[in-house]
């Protein structure tokens, strides 16, 4: 139960992402994560959940290579370099002064392609969040779940082959949610991307994860406690949300995420 | 909307000539004597009579200010961007430009005269207005350099942007604010350093509207002097208002300070 299947790891010569021993220390009395081994395989969907402040979005920082751990390595493998990663933060982070259109080229601004040349692939990372008919908007002119979309969008506009979001739909209401859950799985199965997702709504990494990483319950703060598989094939739509093998698994979840408050 | 902005250029204006009705009633009526308190229509004349001289004065005046104001902006705004780029550079120059800053500029007006010799008068005006306008787009650029928003440089790191990008496509528009709340205060600022500096600097080449104050003053030419004083408030407002809206302007489309709200 606490590894990967063999149907997931065979055929997969080495693991994505190594972590041995990964630790961070901001200074305080105990550290935000500790002792971390993980390895994340090529094309995973990974969630990563747990309670408030057990270390979720320092261990996806570490990962993302925008903290330097205090102890451990963080090892990526098969040629991926740095900004081969997209990022979601747990909220939009858009620049104000800049359109939807102009603050997805953002990424490809930066790594020097011409406006012209970008235009196509903006326009389709728009389309794909479903905000190809106001690119012109400036964010504060967006709702709240449009703005996450754009940063969605932003993420994917690089197409990077990996992908760590940091509860990116924890804002929004539950149907938006649930629309944006089914919008991520269907372009993570159209591309084969590897995905990390920081949630901390149990039924939400349920639904989307081939894996869940549970954190912080049996032992404190800052480890990973369980490492639980969900078996269950994509697509997965309504049908799979009210299957009984959903709810088993939140169950699980859920138990997992309770076993260390005693 | 317009009705509503019509309004709030009507009232002051009412206000304003109704000011003037009852002054230049009370002066005529209390037989004020005009050396004590010239009546509006009475300043009115001393403008038109000296109108060319108080013309040529405001024209320096305006000039010094506005290119005292210009070096404030480019030298704050740049000295803001090196502290930016190095903390060293910061921690050694920060002290001088708060020492800069703190010491009044009357007392070393004499000082700067003396260094640029009195030949040089306009230099003199011009280094020490420099030095009022400095230090509000100095500290405010700072500031606004440094209140970037945490999660997007992190964004600006993850795509492996340079010092460069970094600088000018996130950390300058956000501070755009800031800059411009320092121009606003420096604006004003730029314009009392021009005028006191000519007030220490006193006779010599400068004769600017803050002498012809002063000249007016020992000749007892009371309304020349009310006329001059009119001439500098209204460059002061005129310098706010250009620089409100050049704020406006910028920020209006994204800035919480300049958003319409009532569509
Ligand atoms: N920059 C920081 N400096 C000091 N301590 C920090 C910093 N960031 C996080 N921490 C601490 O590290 C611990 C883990 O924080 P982290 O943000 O990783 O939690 P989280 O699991 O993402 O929580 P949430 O679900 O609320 O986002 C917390 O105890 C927090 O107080
Ligand atoms: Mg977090």
């Amino acid at each position: 139960m606490t590894d990967l299947s063999p149907e997931l790891s065979s055929g997969l010569d080495t693991p994505l992402l190594t972590l041995s021993g990964v630790a961070k220390n901001y200074g305080g009395a105990r550290p935000a994560v500790t002792d971390v081994n993980l390895t994340v395989a090529r094309g995973s969907f990974v969630s990563l959940v747990g309670p408030s402040g057990c270390g979720k979005s320092t261990l996806l920082r570490l990962i993302a290579g925008l903290l330097t751990p205090s102890d451990g390595g963080v090892h990526w493998d098969g040629g991926v370099r740095p900004d081969d990663l997209g990022f979601v933060f747990q909220d939009a982070t858009l620049l104000p002064w800049a359109s939807a259109f102009e603050n997805v080229y953002l990424p490809l601004k930066l790594k020097g392609v011409a406006a012209d040349d970008a235009r196509d692939r903006v326009m389709a990372a728009l389309g794909r969040v479903g905000l190809g008919d106001v690119p012109h908007r400036l964010p504060r002119e967006l709702s709240g779940g449009m703005r996450m979309r754009v940063s969605i969008a932003r993420a994917l506009v690089t197409e990077p082959p990996v992908l760590l979001m940091d509860e990116p739909f924890a804002a929004l209401d539950e149907f938006t949610r649930e629309k944006l859950d089914d919008d991520l799985l269907s372009l993570w199965e159209e591309l084969g991307w590897t995905v990390i997702f920081v949630t901390h709504s149990v039924y939400e990494s349920v639904y989307l994860s081939e894996r869940i990483l549970v954190m912080g319950s049996h032992t404190g703060s800052g480890r990973i406690d369980e490492d639980l598989l969900v078996d269950a094939p994509y697509p997965r739509g309504l049908p799979f949300r009210q299957s009984p093998a959903y709810f088993d698994h939140c169950k699980a979840v859920s138990a997992a995420l309770r076993d260390g408050e005693v | 909307m317009t009705g509503a902005r019509f309004v709030t250029i009507l009232i002051p204006v009412m206000v304003g000539l109704a000011a003037l009705l009852v002054w230049e009633a009370a002066v005529r009526l209390g037989d004020v004597p005009k050396f004590v308190l010239p009546a509006p229509s009475v300043i009115g004349a001393a403008l038109l009579e000296n109108f060319s001289s108080l013309m040529s004065a405001l024209w320096i005046t305006l000039r010094i200010t506005l290119l005292a104001f210009a070096l404030a902006v480019i030298g704050g705004v740049a000295l803001a961007i090196l502290f930016s780029q190095s903390r060293l550079v910061e921690l050694a120059l920060f002290p001088y430009a708060i020492i800069l800053q703190v010491t009044p500029v009357v007392a070393i007006a004499p000082l700067i005269l003396i260094w640029v010799g009195f030949d040089n008068v306009n230099l003199a005006l011009l280094i020490l207005a420099w030095i009022v306008a400095f230090f509000p787009i100095l500290s405010n650029t700072t500031l606004g350099l440094r209140s970037v928003d945490h999660n997007l440089m992190d964004l600006f790191t993850l795509y492996g942007a340079s010092r460069w990008q970094r600088l000018w496509s996130l950390q300058l528009p956000a501070a755009l604010p800031y800059i411009l709340g320092g121009m606003k205060i420096s604006g004003g600022l730029a314009l009392i350093g021009a005028v006191v500096a000519e007030f220490v600097a006193g006779s010599g080449s400068g004769t600017g509207l803050a002498w012809r104050i002063i000249e007016a003053g020992n000749r007892l030419q009371v309304p020349t002097m009310f006329a001059a004083l009119f001439l500098l408030s209204l460059l002061g407002i005129a310098i706010f208002f250009a620089l409100t809206l050049l704020e406006h302007l910028a920020l209006r489309r994204w800035h919480e300070s300049a958003v319409n709200r009532d569509f």
